[in-house]
This record gives structure tokens, sequence and C-alpha cells, in this order.
């Protein structure tokens, strides 16, 4: 084990924790979590507060796999960011209808809409907008080549299975769409949600492996036929091309050949886009922050996106632990459960709540466990801890309740 | 409704006889929903009284193997549970390469050639070009093992579970009709998906969708089944995953919720305990049982609209202490309580 910390066995550090907390009386309230974070003891605070708030910052990326709050946060986020007087754009991928509705998403127009709502500042704004990829990756084609070439290239029947259901479009498009966002210079911040990819490797590498695959070798057979590579490859093509066209048909193969004659001419702006999207990200204007909940699976996703990241040496601001349960009442365990039991029949009430607070401790000591073995995994990646709400967040009051919790640690 | 049980009558909250006959368990469920765990569940269940059941993933992502803590699977089928009365569950990990190479090597005979083919990127190529390729090789090789019979000529199998795409996807990956637009209009794998189509709109499949009680799991879940009527796809029962369960009485539910606890009935009671009915112990006793009043009427509300679906549904409780290998067969337990397996 070459970790400088040495690993305890499962659960031994989460106890120790445990019993220091509930010898140091500290006093919980549901509303200021900021106790909660203190009593982790793990890896420092991350001070979302700084990074919504600071002028150099631009671009806010959030990352996670699916489940974990991710639209909500990045809402929240924006939500935070305008109302302390920043002009903010929310790029969202696949909002809950009811978010949609109170960011006044209704319409899938491709383009930030201003979300009626007061600010405390009044030089704040926000805007919201929710990703249409092939609508994207139409206006991008129509930009990057004239009326007659654009119509061309939409009609064929292959360009509509990419823009449509090629794995890596939506990482690409949303990128795309962050990029003509940026270049507007209309806003002072603008707080993307990532696809629920199932690893940030399809975010990153998404630009690409787009171009990669569309000027890769097989496609270059099929662009050139009769030429070149085709006759080296000579007998190895012909069973190659026989053995695909007896799955998927010849018609495919040549729509796709089709394809990409039209489409050679364009790579070399797509590629120099893609190039430009990647500085912005990795520049100091752009924080990227990783949102996880307290499970198993999500804090193994959560753990790949911050190496990654970290690897394509991202700018990285810290982890987001979303939907946490820090115990509010102060009373051990043992005694919560004696008590309980006695009461069982004496005081239902009393008993109840004792019940819901030992569920309470129980939940806690899980996710601290967690939370203690993702901090040895990553020492200093900074964490925001947010407590769950009790119900699912919709409107805007909700968005800022989830905003005061993400911003209280300092 | 009464708000007590969140229980609605009108719809069987048991596993339907028609679950009795399905062979092939095809479980779907919004990502973070804990699909794979209630898929493993599912199938331990099914496997109970000595039956053997297929445990099968198909979206490349080793969820099994992390789930029960092996090794990543290869494309085979493993043994990796013993169930309750002997029965067993068998672990497959769909490979889409592998199935490619696999029908190559059925009806072309390629051997040597096959492996150069996927060297030239073949396989990525063809279900590049052709996504819906991916979905006809994926239930293929699931149809393969549900009609596969052994020796004595009975199924290999008595039930396959699938750890299928989730619900923004799962019609699309059924719905195989369409994908074979796609595809060649005659050939080996051409009549390979017109047997899926029979098998996926027979008495031997069912759909089950798995949900958390929360506004979005809920609204896809009430999608994913209109889509799966509209394109005659069978659905089974709503798996309403990590429900809490209620640790208060009715009378006391809505109450507490609304932040009205009868606060001397907790003081006299912790007293009555021993326990020093401090202002902030009460205070804080008081917050958590407000937050958990809210979280149970919140579901309460979620079930309603999916028992308006009139699909069965089952219920699997929240597990405190996080879902590892144990919690799994915590959870066979309650399906089997609900009829899974009799």
């Amino acid at each position: 084990m070459n970790s400088p910390t040495p690993s305890p066995t499962r659960g031994s550090a989460g106890d120790d924790e445990r019993g220091k907390d509930e010898g140091d009386g500290e006093r919980n309230d549901l509303e200021t979590p900021r106790s909660a974070v203190r009593r982790m003891k793990g890896n420092r605070a991350l001070n979302l507060k700084a990074v919504l708030t600071d002028p150099q910052i631009h671009v806010v990326v959030t990352c996670g796999s699916g489940g974990v709050g991710k639209t909500t946060t990045a809402a929240a986020m924006a939500l935070y960011a305008a109302d302390a007087g920043r002009k903010v754009a929310v790029l969202t991928i696949d909002p809950a209808r009811r978010l949609a509705q109170s960011l006044g998403l209704g319409d899938l127009d491709n383009v930030p809409r201003k979300v009626t709502v007061e600010h405390a500042s009044d030089a704040g704004e926000l805007w919201a907008m929710m990703l249409d990829t092939s609508r994207t990756f139409d206006e991008m084609v129509a930009c990057k080549s004239t009326p007659d070439h654009a119509a061309q290239i939409l009609a064929n029947p292959f360009y509509q299975t990419i823009s449509t259901s090629f794995s890596g479009t939506q990482e690409y498009m949303a990128m795309e769409k962050l990029s003509q966002l940026a270049a507007t210079r209309e806003y002072d911040l603008i707080v993307v949600d990532t696809p629920p990819s199932r690893s940030v490797l399809d975010f990153l590498d998404a630009p690409q492996r787009l171009s990669s695959f569309l000027d890769g070798r097989m496609i270059r057979l099929l662009a050139t036929p009769g030429r070149g590579v085709m006759k080296v490859v000579g007998a190895g093509l012909h069973m190659f091309t026989r053995a695909v066209t007896s799955v998927i048909g010849g018609q495919m193969l040549n729509d796709a050949a089709t394809f990409v004659q039209l489409f050679e001419g364009m790579f070399g702006g797509f590629r120099e886009g893609a190039q430009a999207t990647y500085e912005l990200l990795r520049s100091s204007q752009t924080a990227f922050v990783v949102v996880a909940v307290p499970e198993p699976d999500a804090l193994r996703e959560a753990s790949y996106f911050a190496d990654r990241l970290r690897g394509e040496r991202m700018p990285l601001a810290g982890l987001i632990l979303n939907r946490t349960h820090p115990p509010v009442a102060d009373l051990p365990a043992s005694t919560t459960a004696s008590a309980a039991a006695d009461l069982a029949v004496a005081s239902p009430l009393t008993a109840a709540a004792l019940n819901i607070h030992g569920d309470r401790l129980t939940v806690n000591a899980a996710e601290r466990r967690m939370r203690a073995r993702f901090d040895r995994a990553h020492p200093d990646l900074p964490v925001a801890e947010v407590q769950a709400l009790a119900f699912d967040a919709h409107d805007v009051p909700a968005l800022r309740l989830i905003a005061a919790r993400l911003t209280a640690a300092t | 409704m009464a708000a007590t049980t969140g229980v609605d009558e009108q719809v069987a909250h048991r596993w339907p006889s028609a679950a009795r006959r399905a062979r092939l368990h095809v479980v779907t469920g919004k990502g973070g929903t804990g699909k794979t765990t209630v898929a493993a569940a599912l199938a331990l269940a099914l496997a109970a009284e000595g039956r053997r059941v297929l445990l099968a993933e198909v979206e490349e992502r080793q969820g099994i193997a992390r789930l029960f803590d092996v090794p990543p699977l290869p494309y085979e089928e493993r043994k990796i549970a013993v169930a309750s009365g002997g029965g067993e569950v068998r672990a497959l990990a769909v490979d889409i390469e592998a199935a490619l190479l696999e029908y190559f090597e059925m009806f072309y005979n390629l051997g040597f050639a096959g492996r150069s083919l996927k060297r030239m990127g073949a396989v990525e190529f063809a279900t590049t070009l052709a996504p819906g390729l991916r979905d006809v090789l994926l239930t293929g090789k699931i149809k393969e093992t549900v009609t596969r019979r052994g020796s004595d000529s009975r199924p290999v199998y008595d039930a396959v579970v699938m750890d299928a795409p989730p619900t923004g996807r799962i019609v699309t990956f059924l719905n195989v009709t369409v994908a074979m637009s796609d595809l060649a209009k005659r050939g080996p794998i051409r009549s390979q998906a017109d047997g899926v189509v029979s098998l996926l709109h027979s008495d031997d499949t069912l759909v089950h969708l798995v949900t958390l009680l929360e506004d979005m799991p809920v609204a896809e879940t009430l999608e994913a089944i209109a889509d799966l009527k509209a394109a005659n796809l069978p659905v089974g029962s709503i798996i309403v995953n990590a429900a809490t369960v209620s640790r208060l009485s009715a009378d006391a539910l809505l109450p507490a919720a609304e932040n009205e606890l009868d606060m001397q009935a907790l003081a006299s009671g912790l007293a009555m305990a021993g326990i020093e009915p401090e202002p902030e112990l009460l205070a804080g006793l008081t917050a958590e049982t407000t937050d958990h009043a809210v979280r149970v009427l919140a579901e309460y509300e979620c079930r309603e609209q999916l028992t308006a679906a009139g699909v069965p549904m089952l219920s699997l409780p929240r597990l405190v202490d996080g879902a590892d290998l144990g919690g799994v067969y915590e959870l066979a337990d309650a399906l089997a309580d609900q009829g899974v397996g009799r």
C-alpha cells in the first residue's frame, strides 16, 4: 500500500469520528448545515460562494452520474450568482418538467430565455435554456457551410443518425453551445449541466471522438473508393464490406460514403472549434464541480470524474456531496434505541421521534464511512456537503434554499 | 386514498400472476434508482426452491460484478450466487463486440478473419453506422439464453432477468422492429431480429420499472409505461425502491409535517425514559421528525400518481445502511414476501 494514509479497516475511522462528535455537544440546526460540514473533519470545505461570485470565473461546469441532482444544483448555483448581481445563463440538458416550468423553459427553442424572478441585486439576471442536440448540430453545419451544401448534409440519412443517436453527440453539442454562448460575451457567468454520461471520458473526448470517427480509416475507405488504402487492404476490404453489408445493408454504407464526401471540407472548422472549447474549459475562467450523492455508485463515478479532470489538468474546484443526512438532535445511538424500546407503549409519539433519530444516525454513519473513503482517495479535493431536502425542489424558493446550503461552507 | 397506508386497494400489491408464467423479466428504471440492485434481488427471489436463473446485463457497465464484488465478468455465464432452497443465479455481461463476432463466426465461418475484422474496427464501424444493430445483437443474445434447451430438452434457465437500459431508452431498445429498418433485409441477423420481436411481444416477457418515490423518476416511469403500452410491450410491475417506512402513526403524520408536533407529549415521553427534555434536544428531534413526515407525505403523493397507472406495484424499503451485497438478499426476501418466486 503506497498511500500516505494507512487505510484502516472499513468503518473504524467513521466510528472514531462519531464518538468525538457525539461528545462535543455542538448545536445543530436543519437550516445551518455549516455545523454539519465542520462535523465531518474530512477534506477542507469547497467555498462555492467564492467560485460563483469570482468576477474572473465565467464558466462553471457540473459533472456527475444520473440522479444525483446535477440539474437542480446547476440551477441553484446560477440563481445564487444572479442574486449576487451577475448576469447568468444556465444551460441544462434534461430538467425535470416542473423545474423546467418554474424556470420558464416551456419551449425547446435552443436559445436562453430570461427567467422572470426578482434578484436581491438589481444588476442580477438569470437566463435559462435547455439543449436541443440535433438543432445545435444543424445550426453548426449551417454556420460552417453554404446554404445549398448544408441542405444536402441535413437531408442525408446518415447525418440524421449521427446528429440524433451517435453516442457522444449530446456531449459534443453541449460544449458547442457553451462555446457559442461564451463567444457572445453576453453573460458574466455560464453554468453548464452536462449529460449524465457514463464516463467523463466521453465528455472530454467527444470533440476528438466525433472527428476521429469521421476521418477514421474506415470512413476514408468509403470516401475514396478504388484508390489508395483500399488497394493495400485488398482482399481484407472485400471481406469487411461483405460482412458489414450482410448486417446493415448496402444503402447504409452508401449514405455514409455520401455523407463523408459532403462533410470533408468541414472537418478543419470542427476541429478548430473543438480545440477552442477545450482551451476555454482548461483556462482559469472555468471551474468544474463534480456532483455526487453519498452512495457507492455515485461516489465511484465522482472519483472517476475527479481523477480524469485532474489528469487532463482541467480546473476542478471540488465535489458537491448532495443529499446528506446529518443528525440534528444530539443524542447517542445507544440511549436513543433503548429509550425508543421503553416508550413503545407508554409514549408512541416519543418512541417514533426517537426511532426517526436512530434511523438518521445509522444513515449518517453509513454516509460518513463513504465520505471518509472518498476523502482518503482524494485528500486535497475540497468538498461541500448539501443536506437533503425532504421534498423535491422545483421552484425558485426551493432553489434558493439549496443555494444557501451550497454556499454555507466558507 | 388514505394517507396512512399509501396503498390503493384497486391495484394488486403483489407479484402479478402473469409474472409467474413469464420467463424473461426486463428490469428498467431511471439512472440512480437502483435498477441493477433490484434486478439482482429479483433474480435471487426467482431462483428460490432450486430454480436456475440468469442475471444478464447489456450496458457493458460491469454493474453485476461490482454489486457481487467479483472481478469483471467475461462473456460467459458464471454462477454468482446461491438462492434459498438450493437455487442458483448465474450472471452474464453481454459484450457487443463478442456478440457480433459470434454471429459472424456462426454464419460466415470467418474464424481467424473474424478477429482481423475486429482489429480493423468493423464492429465499431457497423454499430456506429446502424445504432439499432447494437440493440438487435443484445436482445438477440438474451433471446438465445431464454430459449436455450439442455440435453433433457428442458429450458436451461427457469427465468432470465435482464438489467436493461434506463427508462429513457427502454422502448427504443426493446422495439426491435424499428431498429430493423437499419438492417439488411435478409440474412441471419434479420431472422434473429424477427425471433426477438416475437419473444418480446409474447407472454414469456414482462417489463418491470424500478422507481424511487421522487418526482423525476415517477414522471419518467409513467412516461415509459405509456410508451411501452403504445409499442405493445408487456408491462409487468412497478417496483418502488428505497421507500421510506413511516415511523409515525397516521394521526401524528400530518401535524408533524406541518410543524405542529405535540411537544408536550414529546417532552414528557423523554422524561419518562429518564432523558432530560432540554429545549435544544426537543427542537432537534422535532426538526428530524418534521423532515421525516414531510418526506413520507411527499412519497405518498408520488405513490398515488404511480397507482393511477393501474400497474401492479411492489415496494422495497430504503436500506439505511447502504446497498451492499447483504442488502441484495434483504431485498430478495422482501420481494419473496410480496409473492415473487412463489
